[in-house]
């Protein structure tokens, strides 16, 4: 009975030292988050605190892709859908219900049920890896062009007038449920942040939970898995799922730093997710948030200096990273560390 | 009656503008599984060089047939030597790598020629159908898409180059062991496919206005389109042109433009879950 027992606990110890591990790394990511949060608005002008509040929320969105494509391998082309939906969403319930707090539940709850539906349709369909990424693509089209054509006094949810091609103006700010005033542009890039840190967290309690290894098996050998016993359609939906809410997540700060239009759901906005998680590196949760720093950081600032067109650059980088470094940046220079590592051991 | 007629006319052009923007598309697609998500920047490149040669001089039916898809073959063929041929059987790579040459191609022009758009007015002029006008060009149109379609079937199913180009497909080690170089092969049809891509950006220059972004409102269209035609890709995808050209003009007739193309794309949807293999997934083996 004893020698049971201690078997048992013995099985389960690496998996509670894992998520031990995550419990570490969790509240060390947090605390980071909370330094960056309160410090840097102080180092900061307003401008570009606003403007690091929009990195922060792509970044969200660049984990999300991260998880769902990286991890995952379900080539989604639809988060710009859900970081759209995200968007509007927060906008459409903050202005009808006339409180912040519906809004962002909203903008993760209605991304989330809508790619539940999503997913059901398409993995329950057993559609393969090329033809998900057409659904999911045609999908963001489908909102592209429908609010594009939704200028007009036909086009209004609740007293919320839709607006065609200029989108929603005057979104509300976040305000603490409560609060008479809404947040300071300070306090919203604290609040971005901390949902940064959440999202990683989420990520990667996910990944260390049965559910994620489950995920990643299915990703190597989805055919294998199966025998195996294990259901490939509802784990890869539960994945789905998770990668719609925290794209929400990322449309719904998106949404208290700019207005949402339906470039949110532009092609253009799908290949920028697509290039950030590919250049960062997939199978890696860093790699997509450097990915995103890196060119969102490299095309502003040619975006600025006007010298050459961020588009070009940013096509040149694309081909350049599929044909020599495909695998990313984070493992590749995890390589490159590892390999200076073992020289100097050597030497 | 006339209405009857010209609503006619304007699913069979809503069909043929489909089967212009995928044709060249289907043939690289289907030949040698390459997603080229350049497809639009292709086309925008025809459309340029026939803008360019009409302005600068040069008979229409010349630009047009000549020197557009001669100019999209040659870029093409350095895309294919420098880019696609290292990436043969990966089919996401392909996609993400032409996905860059897209935006680069786009930043190029843009950088060269400018972010306005441009145009020529459609030859030919106009006839009349009751009280009805139509542009006798769009007609011409659409006897282009499907000459193009018929001619691009034939050749691929009855000439010995075709033959030789579809058993590379098939089987590239069976084929080099013929003595056909399966890598000639797969440039060779890679450069047809750029150069009616060529031809088709061209030919629907005069109609949708020359811009550097011209090809996104494109690439996403015949990207569906070629993807839900399956193995068989030419004449598949002459079918599902003609099943979303149609759904395209009702709707488009009943409620708004917008509608209409959300309709178009909603079958879609539709067509690959019913059928997650494209629409010819249960012709015969074999079947062009």
């Amino acid at each position: 009975m004893s020698v049971n027992t201690g078997a048992a606990g013995l099985k389960s110890l690496p998996a509670a030292q894992g998520f031990m591990g995550e419990g570490l790394v969790a509240g060390l990511v947090l605390a980071i988050a909370a330094a960056a949060a309160l410090g840097f608005p102080f180092v900061a002008d307003l401008y570009t605190t606003i403007n690091a509040t929009i990195f922060v929320s792509l970044c969200v969105l660049s984990l999300s892709l991260g998880l769902v494509w990286g991890y995952g391998g379900i080539f989604c082309l639809g988060q710009a859908a859900f970081f759209g939906l995200g968007g509007y969403s927060y906008a459409i319930a903050a202005i009808n219900f006339d409180s912040t707090s519906m809004g962002v539940l909203c903008s993760l709850g209605v991304p989330m049920v809508f790619s539940a539906a999503l997913g059901y349709f398409i993995f329950w369909g057993r559609i393969g890896d090329v033809y998900v990424g057409v659904i999911t693509l045609t999908v963001s089209l489908i909102f592209s062009q429908l609010l594009n054509g939704s200028a007009g006094d036909n086009y209004v949810i609740g007293q919320v007038p839709l607006g065609g091609f200029n989108g929603i103006p005057s979104t509300p700010q976040l305000t603490l449920p409560g609060a008479a005033d809404a947040l300071s542009p300070e306090a919203i890039f604290g609040i971005a942040v901390i949902c940064l840190a959440l999202a990683y967290i989420v990520c990667r309690l996910f990944l260390a939970s049965r559910a994620g290894k489950v995920m990643i098996a299915i990703r190597e050998n989805e055919t294998r898995a199966e025998l195996l016993g294990y259901d490939s359609r509802i784990i890869k939906l539960i994945t789905f799922i998770l990668g719609a809410g925290i794209a929400g997540t990322a449309g719904m700060l998106f949404a208290n730093c700019l207005t949402v239009t339906p470039n949110m759901f532009s092609l253009s906005n799908t290949a920028q997710i697509v290039i950030w998680v590919l250049i960062g590196g997939r199978g890696t949760l860093l790699g997509p948030l450097l990915g995103c720093l890196f060119i969102q950081l490299l095309s502003t600032k040619l975006g600025t200096s006007g010298v050459l067109n961020p588009e070009l650059l940013l096509g040149a980088i694309l081909i350049f990273f599929v044909m020599f470094v495909p695998s990313g940046l984070a493992p590749a220079l995890q390589d490159a560390f590892a390999r200076i590592v073992r020289r100097t051991r050597r030497g | 009656m006339d209405y009857a007629l010209v609503l006619i006319i304007q699913a069979l052009s809503s069909i043929a503008m489909l089967i212009l923007i995928s044709i060249g598309l289907a043939i690289m697609f289907g030949m040698m599984k390459v997603i080229n998500f350049a497809h639009g920047e292709f086309l925008m490149i025809g459309a340029y060089t026939s803008v360019m040669s009409v302005n600068a001089g040069v008979n229409f039916w010349v630009a047009t047939f000549i020197v557009a898809p001669l100019s999209v073959a040659v870029v093409g063929l350095v895309v294919e030597r420098l880019i696609i041929r290292y990436l043969y059987g990966r089919l996401i790579e392909t996609m993400l790598a032409t996905w860059g040459l897209s935006l680069l191609l786009m930043g190029a022009v843009t950088v060269i020629f400018g972010n306005t758009v441009t145009g020529i007015s459609a030859p030919l002029g106009s006839v009349h159908i009751g009280a009805y006008s139509t542009s006798i060009y769009e007609l011409v149109l659409i006897f282009f898409a499907a000459a193009l379609t018929v001619g691009s079937a034939v050749f691929l199913k009855m000439t010995d180059i075709g033959l030789v180009a579809r058993a590379a497909m098939q089987n590239p080690d069976i084929t080099a062991v013929l003595g056909f170089d399966p890598n000639r092969i797969y440039c060779v049809t890679f450069v047809i496919g750029a150069a009616i891509t060529g031809l088709a950006g061209a030919l629907i220059a005069p109609l949708t206005g020359v811009s550097p972004g011209m090809g996104l409102a494109f690439v996403a269209k015949a990207f569906i389109t070629v993807i839900c035609a399956g193995p068989a890709v030419i004449v598949g995808s002459a079918l599902v042109a003609t099943t979303f050209g149609v759904v395209n003009t009702i709707v488009t007739f009943v409620a708004t433009p917008v509608f209409g193309e959300v309709a178009l794309l909603l079958s879609a949807i539709v067509l690959l879950r019913v059928m997650p293999n494209g629409l010819t997934s249960r012709f015969k083996r074999g079947a062009l």
